[in-house]
Protein backbone atom coordinates (compact mmCIF):
# COMPACT_ATOMS: atom_id res chain seq x y z
CA UNK A 1 0.00 0.00 0.00
CA UNK A 2 1.27 3.49 -0.88
CA UNK A 3 1.43 6.33 1.41
CA UNK A 4 -2.06 8.38 0.85
CA UNK A 5 0.12 11.53 1.28
CA UNK A 6 2.74 11.88 -1.30
CA UNK A 7 1.62 8.93 -2.93
CA UNK A 8 5.35 7.35 -3.25
CA UNK A 9 6.06 5.33 -0.17
CA UNK A 10 5.15 2.38 0.82
CA UNK A 11 3.15 2.83 3.78
CA UNK A 12 4.14 1.39 7.43
CA UNK A 13 2.22 4.22 9.91
CA UNK A 14 -1.78 3.62 9.95
CA UNK A 15 -3.85 6.37 11.54
CA UNK A 16 -7.45 6.03 12.41
CA UNK A 17 -9.00 9.67 13.45
CA UNK A 18 -12.38 10.38 14.67
CA UNK A 19 -13.60 13.66 14.13
CA UNK A 20 -17.14 14.69 14.52
CA UNK A 21 -18.21 11.10 14.91
CA UNK A 22 -16.60 10.19 11.75
CA UNK A 23 -14.28 7.91 11.64
CA UNK A 24 -11.32 8.37 8.60
CA UNK A 25 -8.44 5.66 8.33
CA UNK A 26 -4.86 7.19 7.03
CA UNK A 27 -2.03 5.38 5.87
CA UNK A 28 0.91 7.27 6.00
CA UNK A 29 5.31 6.18 4.93
CA UNK A 30 7.24 7.39 8.56
CA UNK A 31 8.04 10.37 6.64
CA UNK A 32 4.81 12.10 5.86
CA UNK A 33 3.37 10.51 9.56
CA UNK A 34 6.48 12.70 11.06
CA UNK A 35 5.47 15.33 9.55
CA UNK A 36 1.50 14.88 10.89
CA UNK A 37 2.20 13.88 14.07
CA UNK A 38 4.16 17.27 14.98
CA UNK A 39 0.91 18.96 12.90
CA UNK A 40 -1.07 17.55 14.97
CA UNK A 41 0.81 18.05 18.21
CA UNK A 42 0.65 21.14 17.30
CA UNK A 43 -3.16 21.48 16.66
CA UNK A 44 -4.17 18.92 19.11
CA UNK A 45 -2.40 19.18 22.32
CA UNK A 46 -4.63 18.72 25.34
CA UNK A 47 -3.33 21.68 26.70
CA UNK A 48 -4.18 23.79 23.56
CA UNK A 49 -7.49 22.29 23.67
CA UNK A 50 -8.51 23.46 27.22
CA UNK A 51 -6.78 26.89 26.66
CA UNK A 52 -8.68 27.58 23.82
CA UNK A 53 -11.52 26.50 25.96
CA UNK A 54 -10.36 29.36 28.46
CA UNK A 55 -10.43 31.40 25.66
CA UNK A 56 -14.07 31.03 25.03
CA UNK A 57 -14.43 33.00 28.31
CA UNK A 58 -12.75 35.98 27.49
CA UNK A 59 -15.17 37.87 26.14
CA UNK A 60 -17.52 37.50 29.50
CA UNK A 61 -14.40 38.31 31.82
CA UNK A 62 -12.43 41.33 31.80
CA UNK A 63 -9.54 40.18 29.70
CA UNK A 64 -6.86 42.35 31.26
CA UNK A 65 -8.20 41.24 34.78
CA UNK A 66 -7.55 37.32 33.77
CA UNK A 67 -4.11 38.31 33.18
CA UNK A 68 -3.25 39.80 36.32
CA UNK A 69 -5.07 36.76 38.16
CA UNK A 70 -2.57 35.31 39.87
CA UNK A 71 -2.67 32.50 42.85
CA UNK A 72 -0.99 33.37 46.05
CA UNK A 73 -0.30 29.95 47.04
CA UNK A 74 1.55 28.47 44.35
CA UNK A 75 1.99 31.80 41.93
CA UNK A 76 0.66 30.31 39.09
CA UNK A 77 -0.95 33.20 36.71
CA UNK A 78 -3.82 32.31 34.87
CA UNK A 79 -1.99 33.23 31.79
CA UNK A 80 0.31 30.35 32.48
CA UNK A 81 -2.45 28.28 33.43
CA UNK A 82 -4.04 28.90 29.79
CA UNK A 83 -0.20 27.89 28.28
CA UNK A 84 -0.17 24.72 29.88
CA UNK A 85 -3.56 23.52 30.96
CA UNK A 86 -3.04 22.06 34.36
CA UNK A 87 -3.19 24.11 37.59
CA UNK A 88 -0.48 24.66 40.23
CA UNK A 89 -2.35 23.53 43.76
CA UNK A 90 -5.80 23.19 45.26
CA UNK A 91 -5.63 27.32 45.76
CA UNK A 92 -5.35 27.86 42.28
CA UNK A 93 -9.26 26.70 42.41
CA UNK A 94 -10.41 29.62 44.49
CA UNK A 95 -7.97 32.14 43.18
CA UNK A 96 -9.46 31.46 39.73
CA UNK A 97 -12.99 30.73 40.60
CA UNK A 98 -14.52 33.51 38.44
CA UNK A 99 -12.94 31.77 35.34
CA UNK A 100 -12.58 28.31 36.09
CA UNK A 101 -16.80 27.76 36.73
CA UNK A 102 -17.11 28.55 33.04
CA UNK A 103 -14.63 26.40 31.88
CA UNK A 104 -15.67 23.11 34.02
CA UNK A 105 -19.48 23.79 32.91
CA UNK A 106 -18.26 23.49 29.46
CA UNK A 107 -15.86 20.36 29.93
CA UNK A 108 -18.24 18.67 32.11
CA UNK A 109 -21.56 19.76 31.17
CA UNK A 110 -21.85 21.12 35.36
CA UNK A 111 -20.07 22.59 37.42
CA UNK A 112 -21.49 21.08 40.84
CA UNK A 113 -19.97 17.79 42.39
CA UNK A 114 -21.99 15.56 43.63
CA UNK A 115 -19.95 12.25 44.88
CA UNK A 116 -18.13 11.15 47.63
CA UNK A 117 -16.01 13.84 50.06
CA UNK A 118 -13.34 13.02 52.71
CA UNK A 119 -14.02 11.51 55.55
CA UNK A 120 -11.77 13.63 57.40
CA UNK A 121 -12.87 17.24 57.24
CA UNK A 122 -14.19 20.88 58.91
CA UNK A 123 -17.33 21.71 60.32
CA UNK A 124 -18.04 24.38 58.01
CA UNK A 125 -16.80 22.15 54.96
CA UNK A 126 -19.33 19.14 56.62
CA UNK A 127 -21.73 21.98 56.11
CA UNK A 128 -21.58 22.94 52.96
CA UNK A 129 -21.05 19.52 51.69
CA UNK A 130 -24.54 18.24 53.46
CA UNK A 131 -26.14 21.33 52.18
CA UNK A 132 -24.83 19.43 48.49
CA UNK A 133 -26.07 16.26 49.38
CA UNK A 134 -29.37 17.82 49.69
CA UNK A 135 -29.27 19.70 46.45
CA UNK A 136 -28.68 17.13 44.43
CA UNK A 137 -30.97 14.80 46.57
CA UNK A 138 -33.51 17.69 45.34
CA UNK A 139 -32.62 17.56 41.63
CA UNK A 140 -33.34 13.53 41.70
CA UNK A 141 -36.83 13.83 43.22
CA UNK A 142 -37.60 16.02 40.71
CA UNK A 143 -35.86 14.14 37.69
CA UNK A 144 -38.28 11.29 39.67
CA UNK A 145 -41.42 13.67 39.88
CA UNK A 146 -41.80 12.83 43.33
CA UNK A 147 -42.68 16.34 44.18
CA UNK A 148 -43.95 15.91 47.82
CA UNK A 149 -40.58 14.43 48.48
CA UNK A 150 -38.91 17.20 46.68
CA UNK A 151 -40.72 19.74 48.48
CA UNK A 152 -39.71 18.64 51.89
CA UNK A 153 -36.36 18.49 50.86
CA UNK A 154 -36.54 22.25 49.47
CA UNK A 155 -37.83 23.32 53.12
CA UNK A 156 -34.70 21.22 54.50
CA UNK A 157 -32.30 23.49 52.02
CA UNK A 158 -34.41 26.93 53.03
CA UNK A 159 -34.15 25.93 56.84
CA UNK A 160 -29.87 24.92 56.93
CA UNK A 161 -28.99 27.96 54.15
CA UNK A 162 -31.42 30.16 56.60
CA UNK A 163 -29.36 29.00 59.60
CA UNK A 164 -25.61 29.14 57.72
CA UNK A 165 -26.78 33.01 56.91
CA UNK A 166 -27.72 33.64 60.80
CA UNK A 167 -24.04 32.08 61.65
CA UNK A 168 -22.41 34.03 59.20
CA UNK A 169 -24.72 37.37 60.29
CA UNK A 170 -23.62 36.51 64.02
CA UNK A 171 -19.68 35.90 63.35
CA UNK A 172 -20.11 39.54 62.02
CA UNK A 173 -21.28 41.31 64.91
CA UNK A 174 -18.47 39.48 67.08
CA UNK A 175 -15.92 41.13 65.13
CA UNK B 1 8.50 -8.63 45.97
CA UNK B 2 11.00 -7.91 42.71
CA UNK B 3 10.11 -6.81 39.44
CA UNK B 4 11.50 -10.29 38.17
CA UNK B 5 8.85 -11.75 40.27
CA UNK B 6 5.96 -10.38 38.11
CA UNK B 7 7.49 -12.15 34.92
CA UNK B 8 5.81 -15.45 35.89
CA UNK B 9 2.85 -13.67 37.55
CA UNK B 10 -0.57 -13.28 35.32
CA UNK B 11 -1.74 -10.28 36.35
CA UNK B 12 -5.07 -9.78 37.35
CA UNK B 13 -6.75 -8.29 34.33
CA UNK B 14 -5.42 -10.86 32.05
CA UNK B 15 -6.69 -13.50 33.98
CA UNK B 16 -9.26 -13.99 31.15
CA UNK B 17 -11.56 -14.60 34.19
CA UNK B 18 -14.66 -12.57 35.33
CA UNK B 19 -18.36 -11.61 34.13
CA UNK B 20 -18.23 -11.43 30.21
CA UNK B 21 -15.22 -12.50 30.18
CA UNK B 22 -15.27 -13.69 26.56
CA UNK B 23 -15.90 -9.20 25.15
CA UNK B 24 -14.83 -7.84 28.50
CA UNK B 25 -11.19 -8.11 28.94
CA UNK B 26 -10.92 -5.86 32.04
CA UNK B 27 -12.34 -3.18 33.99
CA UNK B 28 -10.88 -0.80 35.76
CA UNK B 29 -11.33 2.36 38.01
CA UNK B 30 -8.99 5.04 39.06
CA UNK B 31 -8.91 7.92 41.46
CA UNK B 32 -6.70 11.28 41.19
CA UNK B 33 -6.05 13.22 44.60
CA UNK B 34 -3.79 15.91 45.70
CA UNK B 35 -2.96 16.82 49.13
CA UNK B 36 -4.40 19.74 50.40
CA UNK B 37 -1.94 23.49 50.46
CA UNK B 38 0.74 21.21 48.36
CA UNK B 39 2.09 22.33 44.97
CA UNK B 40 0.71 20.01 42.24
CA UNK B 41 3.87 17.84 40.66
CA UNK B 42 4.05 19.10 37.91
CA UNK B 43 4.14 22.85 39.41
CA UNK B 44 6.36 21.62 42.74
CA UNK B 45 9.68 22.42 42.86
CA UNK B 46 12.14 19.53 43.91
CA UNK B 47 11.68 19.93 47.52
CA UNK B 48 8.08 20.41 47.52
CA UNK B 49 7.87 16.79 45.26
CA UNK B 50 9.84 15.09 47.91
CA UNK B 51 8.13 15.95 50.72
CA UNK B 52 4.83 15.37 49.23
CA UNK B 53 6.46 12.06 47.93
CA UNK B 54 7.62 10.77 51.62
CA UNK B 55 3.78 12.21 53.22
CA UNK B 56 2.47 9.73 50.90
CA UNK B 57 4.45 6.61 51.20
CA UNK B 58 4.32 7.16 54.68
CA UNK B 59 0.31 7.17 54.62
CA UNK B 60 0.40 4.42 52.29
CA UNK B 61 2.45 2.25 54.94
CA UNK B 62 -0.11 3.01 58.08
CA UNK B 63 -3.08 1.29 55.38
CA UNK B 64 -3.94 -2.22 56.44
CA UNK B 65 -5.49 -2.78 52.20
CA UNK B 66 -1.79 -2.44 51.82
CA UNK B 67 -0.37 -4.19 53.33
CA UNK B 68 1.13 -6.52 50.91
CA UNK B 69 2.61 -4.07 48.69
CA UNK B 70 5.93 -2.96 47.12
CA UNK B 71 7.51 0.59 46.49
CA UNK B 72 9.58 1.37 43.33
CA UNK B 73 11.13 4.73 43.02
CA UNK B 74 11.47 5.99 39.16
CA UNK B 75 15.06 7.04 39.98
CA UNK B 76 15.79 2.99 40.41
CA UNK B 77 14.45 1.80 38.05
CA UNK B 78 15.74 1.52 33.81
CA UNK B 79 13.68 2.09 30.91
CA UNK B 80 12.86 -1.23 30.08
CA UNK B 81 11.72 -1.56 33.84
CA UNK B 82 9.39 1.32 33.14
CA UNK B 83 8.50 0.19 29.85
CA UNK B 84 7.84 -3.68 31.54
CA UNK B 85 5.72 -2.22 33.93
CA UNK B 86 3.50 0.14 31.41
CA UNK B 87 3.05 -2.94 29.57
CA UNK B 88 1.33 -4.69 32.98
CA UNK B 89 -1.01 -1.71 32.99
CA UNK B 90 0.52 -1.07 36.33
CA UNK B 91 1.54 2.30 35.39
CA UNK B 92 1.25 5.54 32.65
CA UNK B 93 3.40 6.26 29.95
CA UNK B 94 3.67 10.08 31.50
CA UNK B 95 4.76 8.64 34.34
CA UNK B 96 7.67 6.99 32.97
CA UNK B 97 9.09 10.57 31.22
CA UNK B 98 10.65 12.25 34.12
CA UNK B 99 11.62 9.77 37.16
CA UNK B 100 12.28 12.53 39.75
CA UNK B 101 10.90 11.91 42.85
CA UNK B 102 8.04 9.41 41.53
CA UNK B 103 7.07 5.99 42.65
CA UNK B 104 4.80 3.56 41.99
CA UNK B 105 3.38 1.36 44.11
CA UNK B 106 2.27 -2.03 43.34
CA UNK B 107 0.23 -4.90 45.46
CA UNK B 108 1.62 -8.84 44.86
CA UNK B 109 -1.48 -9.32 42.92
CA UNK B 110 -1.30 -6.39 40.56
CA UNK B 111 -5.28 -5.57 41.89
CA UNK B 112 -4.07 -2.02 42.81
CA UNK B 113 -1.08 0.65 41.63
CA UNK B 114 -0.48 3.94 43.08
CA UNK B 115 1.24 6.32 41.11
CA UNK B 116 2.77 8.91 43.34
CA UNK B 117 4.04 12.45 41.80
CA UNK B 118 2.04 11.60 38.24
CA UNK B 119 -0.20 14.46 36.88
CA UNK B 120 -1.21 14.64 40.55
CA UNK B 121 0.06 13.76 43.67
CA UNK B 122 -2.15 10.38 43.73
CA UNK B 123 -3.37 8.65 41.11
CA UNK B 124 -4.61 5.00 42.49
CA UNK B 125 -6.14 2.44 40.31
CA UNK B 126 -8.08 -0.91 40.81
CA UNK B 127 -8.35 -3.19 38.02
CA UNK B 128 -10.35 -6.40 37.66
CA UNK B 129 -10.75 -9.72 35.56
CA UNK B 130 -13.93 -9.44 32.93
CA UNK B 131 -16.92 -6.61 33.26
CA UNK B 132 -16.27 -5.65 37.41
CA UNK B 133 -16.55 -2.23 37.56
CA UNK B 134 -18.20 -2.23 40.83
CA UNK B 135 -15.84 -4.69 42.32
CA UNK B 136 -13.51 -2.54 41.11
CA UNK B 137 -15.10 0.57 43.24
CA UNK B 138 -15.53 -1.23 46.45
CA UNK B 139 -11.75 -1.96 46.94
CA UNK B 140 -10.81 1.73 45.59
CA UNK B 141 -13.33 2.97 47.45
CA UNK B 142 -12.04 1.32 50.84
CA UNK B 143 -8.28 2.71 49.67
CA UNK B 144 -9.50 6.14 49.20
CA UNK B 145 -11.29 6.54 52.85
CA UNK B 146 -8.09 4.65 54.43
CA UNK B 147 -5.85 6.81 53.22
CA UNK B 148 -8.02 10.19 53.81
CA UNK B 149 -7.39 9.10 57.12
CA UNK B 150 -3.93 9.59 57.02
CA UNK B 151 -4.04 12.77 53.91
CA UNK B 152 -5.76 16.16 53.76
CA UNK B 153 -7.13 15.93 50.37
CA UNK B 154 -7.73 18.91 48.08
CA UNK B 155 -11.75 19.40 48.18
CA UNK B 156 -13.84 21.81 47.64
CA UNK B 157 -17.52 21.48 48.06
CA UNK B 158 -19.17 22.33 45.26
CA UNK B 159 -16.19 21.44 43.17
CA UNK B 160 -14.89 18.07 44.43
CA UNK B 161 -11.51 16.76 44.63
CA UNK B 162 -9.07 19.45 42.95
CA UNK B 163 -6.67 18.01 40.00
CA UNK B 164 -4.57 19.14 38.00
CA UNK B 165 -6.11 19.18 35.21
CA UNK B 166 -9.84 20.64 35.03
CA UNK B 167 -11.12 17.53 33.18
CA UNK B 168 -10.89 15.59 36.05
CA UNK B 169 -12.22 17.57 38.66
CA UNK B 170 -15.03 16.25 40.74
CA UNK B 171 -14.99 13.12 41.51
CA UNK B 172 -11.50 12.50 39.83
CA UNK B 173 -12.96 9.27 38.89
CA UNK B 174 -12.16 7.59 35.59
CA UNK B 175 -14.04 4.15 35.14
CA UNK B 176 -12.57 1.99 31.98
CA UNK B 177 -13.71 -1.25 30.31
CA UNK B 178 -11.27 -2.93 27.72
CA UNK B 179 -13.22 -5.15 25.10
CA UNK B 180 -12.58 -6.71 22.54
CA UNK B 181 -14.44 -6.56 19.82
CA UNK B 182 -13.53 -8.28 16.49
CA UNK B 183 -16.88 -9.27 15.02
CA UNK B 184 -18.17 -5.73 15.30
CA UNK B 185 -15.00 -4.82 13.45
CA UNK B 186 -15.41 -7.26 10.56
CA UNK B 187 -19.36 -6.67 10.20
CA UNK B 188 -18.09 -3.06 9.79
CA UNK B 189 -20.34 -1.68 12.61
CA UNK B 190 -17.33 -0.50 14.48
CA UNK B 191 -17.64 3.38 13.39
CA UNK B 192 -21.32 3.30 13.98
CA UNK B 193 -20.74 2.15 17.95
CA UNK B 194 -18.10 4.48 18.28
CA UNK B 195 -19.91 7.07 17.14
CA UNK B 196 -22.61 6.56 19.43
CA UNK B 197 -19.78 6.36 22.39
CA UNK B 198 -18.83 9.82 21.70
CA UNK B 199 -21.83 11.19 21.65
CA UNK B 200 -22.90 9.91 25.16
CA UNK B 201 -19.38 11.41 26.28
CA UNK B 202 -17.47 8.54 26.79
CA UNK B 203 -13.97 8.16 24.55
CA UNK B 204 -12.48 5.22 23.45
CA UNK B 205 -8.80 4.47 23.04
CA UNK B 206 -6.63 1.73 22.28
CA UNK B 207 -4.43 -0.81 24.71
CA UNK B 208 -2.35 1.39 26.18
CA UNK B 209 -4.43 4.27 26.92
CA UNK B 210 -4.41 7.95 26.08
CA UNK B 211 -3.15 8.51 22.50
CA UNK B 212 -2.32 4.96 21.65
CA UNK B 213 -4.41 3.75 18.90
CA UNK B 214 -6.68 0.42 19.10
CA UNK B 215 -4.90 -2.00 17.69
CA UNK B 216 -6.33 -6.12 17.40
CA UNK B 217 -9.93 -5.07 17.77
CA UNK B 218 -9.05 -3.74 21.34
CA UNK B 219 -10.83 -0.65 22.71
CA UNK B 220 -10.85 0.77 25.97
CA UNK B 221 -13.85 2.88 26.86
CA UNK B 222 -14.13 5.06 29.91
CA UNK B 223 -16.39 8.54 31.05
CA UNK B 224 -15.50 11.46 30.17
CA UNK B 225 -17.14 13.64 32.60
CA UNK B 226 -15.93 13.52 36.12
CA UNK B 227 -17.83 16.39 37.39
CA UNK B 228 -21.69 16.41 38.25
CA UNK B 229 -22.78 12.95 38.48
CA UNK B 230 -21.94 10.78 41.86
CA UNK B 231 -19.21 8.14 41.54
CA UNK B 232 -22.41 5.43 41.47
CA UNK B 233 -23.59 7.35 38.27
CA UNK B 234 -21.23 7.50 36.45
CA UNK B 235 -20.71 3.82 37.18
CA UNK B 236 -23.78 3.07 36.50
CA UNK B 237 -23.49 4.64 33.24
CA UNK B 238 -20.54 2.69 31.81
CA UNK B 239 -22.14 -0.10 32.74
CA UNK B 240 -25.29 0.60 30.51
CA UNK B 241 -23.26 1.68 27.82
CA UNK B 242 -20.94 -1.55 28.11
CA UNK B 243 -23.84 -3.82 28.81
CA UNK B 244 -25.33 -2.73 25.34
CA UNK B 245 -21.96 -3.23 23.03
CA UNK B 246 -21.53 -6.43 24.61
CA UNK B 247 -24.72 -7.35 23.20
CA UNK B 248 -24.29 -6.34 19.80
CA UNK B 249 -20.86 -7.62 19.50
CA UNK B 250 -22.13 -11.27 20.88
CA UNK B 251 -24.86 -10.82 18.10
CA UNK B 252 -22.74 -9.85 15.42
CA UNK B 253 -20.53 -13.16 16.72
CA UNK B 254 -23.91 -15.33 15.84
CA UNK B 255 -24.41 -13.28 12.64
CA UNK B 256 -20.91 -13.82 11.41
CA UNK B 257 -20.80 -17.62 12.74
CA UNK B 258 -24.51 -18.29 11.36
CA UNK B 259 -24.04 -16.89 8.05
CA UNK B 260 -20.27 -16.55 7.15
CA UNK B 261 -18.63 -19.56 9.04
CA UNK B 262 -16.13 -20.67 6.45
CA UNK B 263 -15.11 -17.09 6.38
CA UNK B 264 -14.53 -17.03 10.19
CA UNK B 265 -12.94 -20.44 10.57
CA UNK B 266 -10.98 -19.35 7.67
CA UNK B 267 -9.85 -15.89 9.06
CA UNK B 268 -9.56 -17.83 12.87
CA UNK B 269 -7.18 -21.13 11.21
CA UNK B 270 -4.94 -19.12 9.29
CA UNK B 271 -4.34 -17.12 12.02
CA UNK B 272 -3.52 -19.75 14.32
CA UNK B 273 -1.38 -21.41 11.47
CA UNK B 274 0.60 -18.38 10.99
CA UNK B 275 1.65 -18.39 15.15
CA UNK B 276 2.23 -21.43 15.06
CA UNK B 277 4.39 -21.66 12.26
CA UNK B 278 5.90 -17.50 11.87
CA UNK B 279 9.93 -17.32 13.06
CA UNK B 280 9.91 -13.08 12.72
CA UNK B 281 6.37 -11.64 14.36
CA UNK B 282 5.64 -8.02 15.38
CA UNK B 283 4.17 -7.35 18.06
CA UNK B 284 1.84 -5.50 16.36
CA UNK B 285 0.98 -8.56 13.96
CA UNK B 286 0.82 -10.88 17.30
CA UNK B 287 -2.38 -8.61 18.57
CA UNK B 288 -3.87 -8.72 15.47
CA UNK B 289 -3.55 -12.57 15.17
CA UNK B 290 -4.46 -13.39 18.89
CA UNK B 291 -7.07 -11.06 18.39
CA UNK B 292 -8.56 -13.80 15.83
CA UNK B 293 -7.54 -16.44 17.73
CA UNK B 294 -8.99 -15.49 20.96
CA UNK B 295 -12.34 -15.03 19.09
CA UNK B 296 -12.12 -18.59 18.10
CA UNK B 297 -11.40 -19.80 21.68
CA UNK B 298 -14.92 -17.41 22.37
CA UNK B 299 -17.26 -19.35 19.64
CA UNK B 300 -15.81 -22.62 20.57
CA UNK B 301 -13.85 -23.42 17.41
CA UNK B 302 -9.82 -22.95 18.85
CA UNK B 303 -10.20 -25.69 21.61
CA UNK B 304 -6.67 -26.52 22.22
CA UNK B 305 -5.90 -23.20 24.16
CA UNK B 306 -7.40 -21.37 26.69
CA UNK B 307 -8.39 -17.56 26.98
CA UNK B 308 -5.72 -17.62 29.58
CA UNK B 309 -3.19 -18.86 27.73
CA UNK B 310 -4.24 -16.32 24.76
CA UNK B 311 -4.03 -13.69 27.24
CA UNK B 312 -0.53 -14.44 28.73
CA UNK B 313 0.55 -14.25 25.13
CA UNK B 314 -0.06 -10.87 24.65
CA UNK B 315 1.93 -9.68 27.60
CA UNK B 316 4.86 -11.75 27.48
CA UNK B 317 5.43 -11.11 23.80
CA UNK B 318 5.82 -7.32 24.52
CA UNK B 319 9.06 -6.02 23.65
CA UNK B 320 9.85 -5.43 27.56
CA UNK B 321 8.53 -8.39 28.16
CA UNK B 322 10.63 -10.53 25.89
CA UNK B 323 13.54 -8.19 27.10
CA UNK B 324 13.30 -8.75 30.35
CA UNK B 325 12.87 -12.75 30.57
CA UNK B 326 16.01 -12.55 28.02
CA UNK B 327 17.39 -10.36 30.72
CA UNK B 328 19.52 -8.28 27.71
CA UNK B 329 18.57 -5.40 25.43
CA UNK B 330 17.69 -6.56 22.61
CA UNK B 331 17.08 -4.61 18.88
CA UNK B 332 13.36 -5.11 16.89
CA UNK B 333 14.82 -7.45 14.71
CA UNK B 334 15.83 -9.94 17.57
CA UNK B 335 12.93 -9.21 19.40
CA UNK B 336 10.70 -10.49 16.36
CA UNK B 337 12.93 -13.68 16.68
CA UNK B 338 12.39 -14.05 19.99
CA UNK B 339 8.60 -13.35 20.18
CA UNK B 340 8.05 -15.74 17.40
CA UNK B 341 10.28 -18.67 19.08
CA UNK B 342 7.93 -18.14 22.08
CA UNK B 343 4.71 -18.13 20.59
CA UNK B 344 5.28 -21.48 18.44
CA UNK B 345 6.46 -22.66 21.97
CA UNK B 346 3.59 -21.67 23.70
CA UNK B 347 1.35 -23.02 21.06
CA UNK B 348 3.06 -26.70 20.16
CA UNK B 349 0.13 -29.13 20.63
Amino acid sequence: MLCDICGKNQATVHLTEIIDDQMTELHLCEECARQKSTQMEQQFGLSDLLAGLAEFEKPLAKEKEAVMVKCSSCGLSYTEFKKIGRLGCGECYSAFRKYLGPLLKRIHGSSMHFGKSPLKVTKVLKKKIDLQDLRHKLQKAIEMEEFEEAARIRDQIKELEKKQLQNNEEKKEDK
Amino acid sequence: MNLNDLLNHTSEWLKGSGPHSDIVISSRIRLARNLDKSAFPNWANKKQSEQALNTIEEAITKVDYLKNTTTFNLADLDSIDKQFLIERHLMSYEHAQKADSKAVVIDDEEIVSIMINEEDHIRMQVMQSGFNLFEAWNIINSIDDCLAKELDFAFLADWGYLTACPTNTGTGMRGSVMLHLPALVMTRQINRVLAAIAKLSFTTRGLYGEGTQASGNFFQVSNQVSLGHSEDEIMGNINGLIKQIIEQESQARQLLFSRNKAMLEDKIYRSFGILKSAHIISSQETIELMSMVRLGCDLGMVKDIDRRTINELFIITQPAHLQKRENKKLSTQERDVKRAEIIRSKLKI
